[in-house]
């Protein structure tokens, strides 16, 4: 038999790897331009994410524009409406939310959680990062071309996407998207590697996985799955880029355009969908999980209590992740797919509630009888699982078959998703960068303007997206850029629309007060100190703050305990980190 | 700070561990490493080569997908990928001969990977050599494959024989692997250099990272080779063989 360490109070095993030797850089460029250290490249993700999310955040208050106040502003015109639709939609998805959460938390959070000195493989996560920025310049390269950027809707449908009749068609706009995605996808790939085997070998003694923080989990399986999912996007965009470039017909059925008849024949456009779904379905989870680990620590520290469940709420993050996997046809049911599919894809479907369930209650079990700090990142994290609930109930109607057939397309669904992938994951990342910031920068962001930002973003995102749910269950259509007088849009539901347009520009404005916020602290926000929110997790007990090249000086850290001692009874604090020996064992190394 | 000469496995004490069920447990429950002496750039490779299984995956399911919908016959592989020799049509004669070069060259590899972690500079670098020039002849009997079909009449949008998805799934997905192929030869080119050089008895660092490394690349090198081969045979026998 042999001696595996059974309790917190056995020895902590010897290190087995060697201490990494750090490369260091030897000037101005090296250390914040082509940086190889991953809180660099974090910041420099988290900028890029959140510059081109501006330009999302822009192109939809223009639609909204148009939706509120139709014919007014004239410069919106239908080509455009769809392209800043679709732009809109790939942005937040891939390009703010999945590089925000993985490049940018996963990048900085990663190795410090881990007791880390950096990835494991820095040079390849410094190319990931430019990979991405080219990506992202390709990308809005298309605003700048002939023709404009595509406006085939974020999920790029053929044969629709690659015919002339649909913005940037059969111009640069389709290529330039097809092409960022294939950029971005390779990029992503070298950071995902690395914030994989980072997790897997790169960890502190005494750090096993069953004590990481649940945000590494999120991370960890978020980005375990984009491994595994950007695969089928990348091949879906391969195919369309040779469909348009090449004239083949992977996607492309018979098809007559303006009375010509076309090259293509033969294709089939519900490959692409299935390959499309196949990525888009995880990729709602690759957003969701990192949220759900962030969400998990910024309750249980501001809540001063442990994470109610730990085991179960990694489990449900492994489970979710995996079952993921199997529920990528519930986007399809009214594409002409076999109908039976229909029935299992609804099954895994609602089985995901199960462990989306557990997780919700045991936030609320957390809350429960906690120690409860309203502070900014603890009133986001509330938001969040509201949203969520929200977002998460509607969910249920959409993932039936009957259900979702007179719902399909209609502005219920953007209700749905933008509830719970869109409002839902923003506010994690709200409430983290208000958790972080004080370890990022060494001072804390300014306490009146958060809380004004989360007020008039929480509400005000329900007064978005709220009325978006009646107006789906009028009828009224998603992506028309005009609906007219029609049965679907009676003079109330113009209303509503004017209604939202406004909620929308006022949220809007709410964000500039954020950005500001986080320029203005940097220079007057209140020192912060090593560990503000008295947490328990390695990065908050790094030598210095922000935390050096190599994050912890001389000695690597050496963790005793979870994550999540908060207000344990007898305790001289109500927190222990997690690189504190218990007392008496303290007590005997020193009698000894 | 030292160089992190212990993510070889050589390097690394073997713990004491249990066997079987409870071993594979206590590696998950351990601290610091889930996969116990698996170095850093073996577990990136490992992980990555999943990722890429994906890819081809992709692409194979999507080409049986279109070859299974179409309603133009699909045209005969043993015809088409025929060579007139002496008179005589010898069906997939060319792909017989690049999939015993190919398979021959992971048996080099196989080699080069033992005398690598001999520390023999000479056979190493060599037989990977020989392994990159295995793969060449692969790629260059691949280019004359794809000149003999175009010089037939194929075309990513057309072919005489009936599909047009034959052509297209046929260069995007030889393409696609050719493409890893190509770049497997220039990896072996580079690492057999640096194994002839002696960079990893000398402890040489490496240009872009500026870390040391070790005859552990030639394994890893190894790695990528073999899936590149297995994904061969995948192909050989869903396009060719169907």
């Amino acid at each position: 038999m042999v001696n595996i360490p059974s309790s917190i109070d056995d020895t902590v095993p010897a290190a087995e790897v060697e201490d990494v030797e750090l490369y260091h850089p030897h000037s101005w460029w090296t250390t914040y331009v082509f940086s190889q250290d991953a809180k660099v490249i974090a910041i420099q993700y988290s900028l890029t994410a959140i510059s081109i999310g501006l330009v999302a955040l822009v192109l939809s208050w223009l639609m909204r524009l148009q939706l509120g106040f139709p014919g007014y502003f004239t410069f919106i015109d239908a080509d455009r409406y769809y392209q800043f639709i679709t732009m809109h939609g790939m942005i937040m998805v891939i390009y703010l939310l999945t590089a925000l959460f993985l490049g940018g938390f996963g990048n900085y959070l990663i190795p410090l959680m881990l007791g880390a000195r950096d990835m494991v493989f820095p040079y390849a996560n410094m190319l990931s990062y430019w990979l991405y920025l080219l990506a992202v310049l390709v990308l809005a390269a298309g605003f700048f071309v002939p023709g404009g950027p595509t406006g085939a809707g974020w999920t790029l449908y053929p044969p629709q996407a690659i015919l002339s009749g649909t913005p940037g068609g059969q111009s640069g706009g389709i290529i330039l998207m097809l092409v960022s995605l294939i950029l971005f996808i390779i990029g992503f790939t070298m950071g995902g590697l690395n914030y994989v085997v980072t997790v897997l070998q790169g960890r502190a003694r005494g750090m096993t996985l069953m004590r990481m923080p649940l945000t590494i989990w999120g991370i960890f399986t978020a980005t375990v799955m984009a491994l595994l999912a950007f695969p089928a996007l990348f091949v879906a965009s391969v195919m369309m880029l040779f469909d348009l470039v090449l004239g083949t017909s992977f996607f492309m059925p018979a098809i007559v355009e303006m009375g010509t008849q076309l090259q293509h024949g033969g294709g089939s456009p519900i490959l692409f969908q299935h390959l499309f779904w196949f990525f888009g379905h995880p990729e709602v989870y690759i957003v969701a999980l990192p949220a759900f680990g962030i969400v998990s620590d910024l309750i249980s520290t501001h809540a001063r209590k442990n994470i109610f469940g730990y085991r179960m709420m990694v489990w449900a993050i492994v489970i979710i992740g995996a079952l993921s996997f199997i529920v990528w046809a519930h986007h399809m049911y009214v594409s002409g797919m076999n109908p039976n599919f229909g029935f299992f894809f609804a099954t895994t479907t609602l089985i995901i509630a199960v462990p989306t369930a557990i997780k919700v209650y045991n936030w609320v079990l957390t809350l429960w009888r906690g120690d409860i700090h309203l502070t900014i990142p603890m009133l986001f994290a509330l938001g969040f699982i509201v949203t969520f609930v929200n977002g998460g109930l509607t969910g249920l109607f959409l993932g039936n078959v009957v259900v979702d057939v007179p719902l399909s397309d209609t502005m219920f669904v953007v209700a749905h998703f933008h509830m719970v992938m869109g409002v839902a994951p923003i506010m994690v990342i709200f409430g983290a960068i208000y958790h972080w910031y004080p370890k990022i920068t060494g001072r804390m962001l300014d306490e009146i303007m958060g809380r004004i930002h989360f007020w008039v973003t929480f509400l005000g995102a329900y007064l978005i997206f709220f009325p978006m749910h009646y107006l789906g269950l009028l009828g009224a259509p998603r992506r028309y850029y005009e609906l007219g007088e029609s049965a679907v849009n009676p003079p109330s539901a113009h209303d509503l629309n004017v209604f939202i347009t406004l909620m929308a520009l006022t949220v809007g404005a709410a964000q500039m007060l954020f950005l500001f916020n986080l320029v203005w602290s940097l220079r007057h926000g209140k020192e912060a100190g090593g560990n503000p929110w008295r947490a328990t997790t390695l990065e908050w007990q790094t030598p210095t703050t922000p935390p050096p090249h190599g994050n912890w000086g001389k000695e690597l850290p050496v963790v005793y305990r979870w994550a999540y001692d908060y207000s344990v009874p007898g305790a001289p604090q109500d927190f222990i980190p997690q690189n504190q020996p218990n007392p008496d064992r303290l007590s005997m190394e020193n009698a000894s | 700070m030292h160089e992190s000469a212990k993510t070889k496995p050589s390097a690394t004490p073997a713990l004491p561990r249990p066997s079987g069920l409870s071993g594979f447990a206590a590696d998950w429950a351990s601290d610091q490493r889930t996969f116990k002496n698996v170095s850093w750039g073996k577990a990136m490779m490992w992980i990555f080569l999943l990722s890429d299984t994906f890819i081809f995956g992709c692409f194979l399911l999507a080409y049986m997908t279109a070859r299974m919908s179409t309603t133009v016959p699909w045209p005969n592989p043993s015809e088409v990928f025929a060579l007139n020799i002496g008179g005589q049509e010898v069906p997939l004669i060319l792909i017989a001969i690049m999939t015993f070069v190919l398979i021959s060259s992971s048996g080099t590899m196989a080699m080069a990977v033992n005398f690598g972690y001999r520390r023999d500079r000479r056979k190493t670098a060599a037989l990977m050599l020989l392994t990159a020039l295995f793969g060449a002849t692969f790629v260059g009997m691949q280019a004359f494959e794809w000149t003999k079909l175009i010089s037939e009449g194929v075309r990513p949008w057309e072919n005489p024989w009936g599909a047009a998805q034959f052509g297209s799934t046929f260069f995007m997905i030889t393409g696609f692997h050719g493409t890893h192929v190509t770049f497997g030869v220039i990896f072996l080119i580079i690492i057999a250099r640096k194994v002839w050089r002696g960079d990893f008895d000398q402890e040489r660092r490496g240009f872009f990272t500026s870390r040391k490394g070790n005859y552990e690349i030639v394994e890893i090198t190894g790695l990528y080779w073999h899936f590149v081969d297995l994904v061969w045979v995948f192909i050989f026998a869903f396009f060719y063989l169907w």
